[in-house]
C-alpha cells in the first residue's frame, strides 16, 4: 500500500494524464449526455447570482448545476492531490525555461506557481492587477468570447472533429505565444520585477 | 396543504456552450458522480502539473513537450472514445442516444479565443486549473477566479455589441 502511495506521490507522465483527461469527454456523455467544457461554470455562477436581467446570463442554470458540481469537484481534487499524494521533491522546471524567468525576475522554482507573482502581498500592488485582475479577466472574457477553454473547444471540440474548435484552439496558443514572447517581458518590468 | 406553483423556468439557452442535452432531470444523489468525475479531474490536475504556472511557460517557450503531451493525448483518447460511441451506437447509463452538439463558426473564436490566449499566459492557467490551484492552497488564486467571473459578466452584458 504504502508503495503504491509512493508512486501515486511522484508527478504523473503525459501519457496517463492525457488519456485520463481525454476519457473525460466519454465518461460525461455516456453518465449523462454531458459536453465537456469547464469555462461554462463561469457564465452558470453569473447567471446564478448578478444576472441583472442580461438576455446572455437568462436560462435555466439549474439544469446545468453539474457542471457546478463538477468544478467544484475539481476544486476538492486539487486539495486532495496537494494534502495526501503530494510529490515530496520540487517541481523541476527546464533549465532553458528557468533561464528565461530568472532574466525577468522569477526567483522561486521550488513550487508549481512561483511565489514571487502568486503570494498575496502581492495583491494590492502593480503585479496583483497584472497577474490576477488583468489575467483573470482576460481568460474569463476571452473564454466566453470564444464559445469556450482548453476543455471545451481543444478537447472536447476537436475530439468531435469541429474545425471552429480547432481554429479557436490555433488562437488561444496565438495569444499566449505573443504574451509570452512579446508582451510579458515588458509587463513584467512595468509592474516592478 | 397549498402546493407553492413554481414559476415557470426560463428557456434553455439554446446557445449554451458545455449544454445538458439529458432528457431527465438529474436528481440529488444522481448529481454526485459528476462530483467525483471532477475530484478524479482535479488530482490529475495537480498530480501531472498542469496547474502550475511553470507548465504553461514552458509550453509556450516551445521548452517542454509535457503539455503537448497531455493535450494531444486527450485529444487523441477524445476522438477515439467519440467514433466508438458512434460506431457502436453507444447510448448513456440511461438509455438516452448521446448527442454531440455542433458547433457554429463565429469570429469570436478568433478574437475571443486570442483574448484567452494572452490572460492564459499570465495566470498559467485556464478555468479549470484555477479551481485547482485553489484547491492546492493557492489561494491568492481566488482573486484571479473572481476577475475572470467579471469577464464572463462584461463580454455577457456586452456581447450584442461585441463583432461575431
Amino acid at each position: 500500500m504504502n508503495d503504491f502511495i509512493n508512486w501515486l506521490s511522484q508527478p504523473w507522465p503525459w501519457y496517463v494524464a492525457g488519456p485520463m483527461i481525454g476519457l473525460t469527454v466519454p465518461a460525461l456523455l455516456i453518465l449523462g449526455n454531458k459536453t465537456f467544457g469547464i469555462s461554462s461554470s463561469l457564465r452558470h455562477v453569473c447567471a446564478m447570482c448578478v444576472p441583472a436581467g442580461i438576455p446572455f446570463f437568462t436560462y435555466n442554470w439549474k439544469k446545468e448545476m453539474w457542471n457546478l458540481l463538477f468544478v467544484l469537484g475539481v476544486l476538492i481534487g486539487g486539495f486532495v492531490a496537494t494534502n495526501f499524494l503530494a510529490n515530496p521533491d520540487s517541481i523541476i522546471v527546464s533549465e532553458a525555461t528557468q533561464a528565461d524567468l530568472k532574466a525577468l525576475g522569477v526567483t522561486d522554482f521550488g513550487n508549481l506557481l512561483p511565489a514571487d507573482i502568486f503570494s498575496w502581498e502581492n495583491l494590492f500592488t502593480a503585479k496583483g492587477l497584472l497577474f490576477f485582475v488583468i489575467g483573470g479577466f482576460l481568460v474569463g472574457f476571452g473564454t466566453r468570447y470564444a464559445g469556450g477553454c482548453t476543455s471545451g473547444h481543444a478537447i472536447m471540440g476537436i475530439s468531435s472533429l469541429q474545425w471552429q474548435s480547432v481554429l479557436a484552439t490555433v488562437f488561444f496558443m496565438i495569444g499566449g505565444f505573443l504574451m509570452t514572447h512579446v508582451l510579458l517581458e515588458p509587463l513584467m518590468k512595468l509592474v516592478g520585477f | 396543504m397549498m402546493k407553492v406553483v413554481e414559476k415557470p423556468t426560463t428557456i434553455q439557452d439554446p446557445h449554451c456552450e458545455a449544454p445538458n442535452l439529458r432528457k431527465h432531470e438529474d436528481k440529488g444523489l444522481e448529481l454526485l458522480k459528476y462530483l467525483i468525475l471532477g475530484v478524479l479531474f482535479g488530482i490529475v490536475f495537480v498530480k501531472a502539473e498542469i496547474i502550475s504556472w511553470f507548465r504553461i511557460q514552458e509550453m509556450f517557450r516551445l521548452q517542454s513537450f509535457h503539455m503537448y503531451g497531455v493535450i494531444g493525448s486527450a485529444v487523441v483518447t477524445g476522438i477515439i472514445s467519440i467514433q466508438i460511441i458512434k460506431r457502436f451506437n453507444i447510448k448513456t447509463i440511461h438509455g438516452e442516444t448521446i448527442n454531440i452538439p455542433k458547433k457554429e463558426f463565429r469570429k469570436g473564436q478568433v478574437i475571443g479565443g486570442f483574448i484567452f490566449g494572452l490572460g492564459w499566459a499570465l495566470t498559467g492557467a485556464c478555468p479549470g486549473p484555477l479551481f485547482a490551484q485553489i484547491g492546492s492552497g493557492y489561494t491568492v488564486v481566488l482573486v484571479t477566479l473572481i476577475s475572470a467571473l467579471v469577464g464572463t459578466w462584461v463580454y455577457g452584458k456586452f456581447s450584442n455589441k461585441l463583432p461575431n
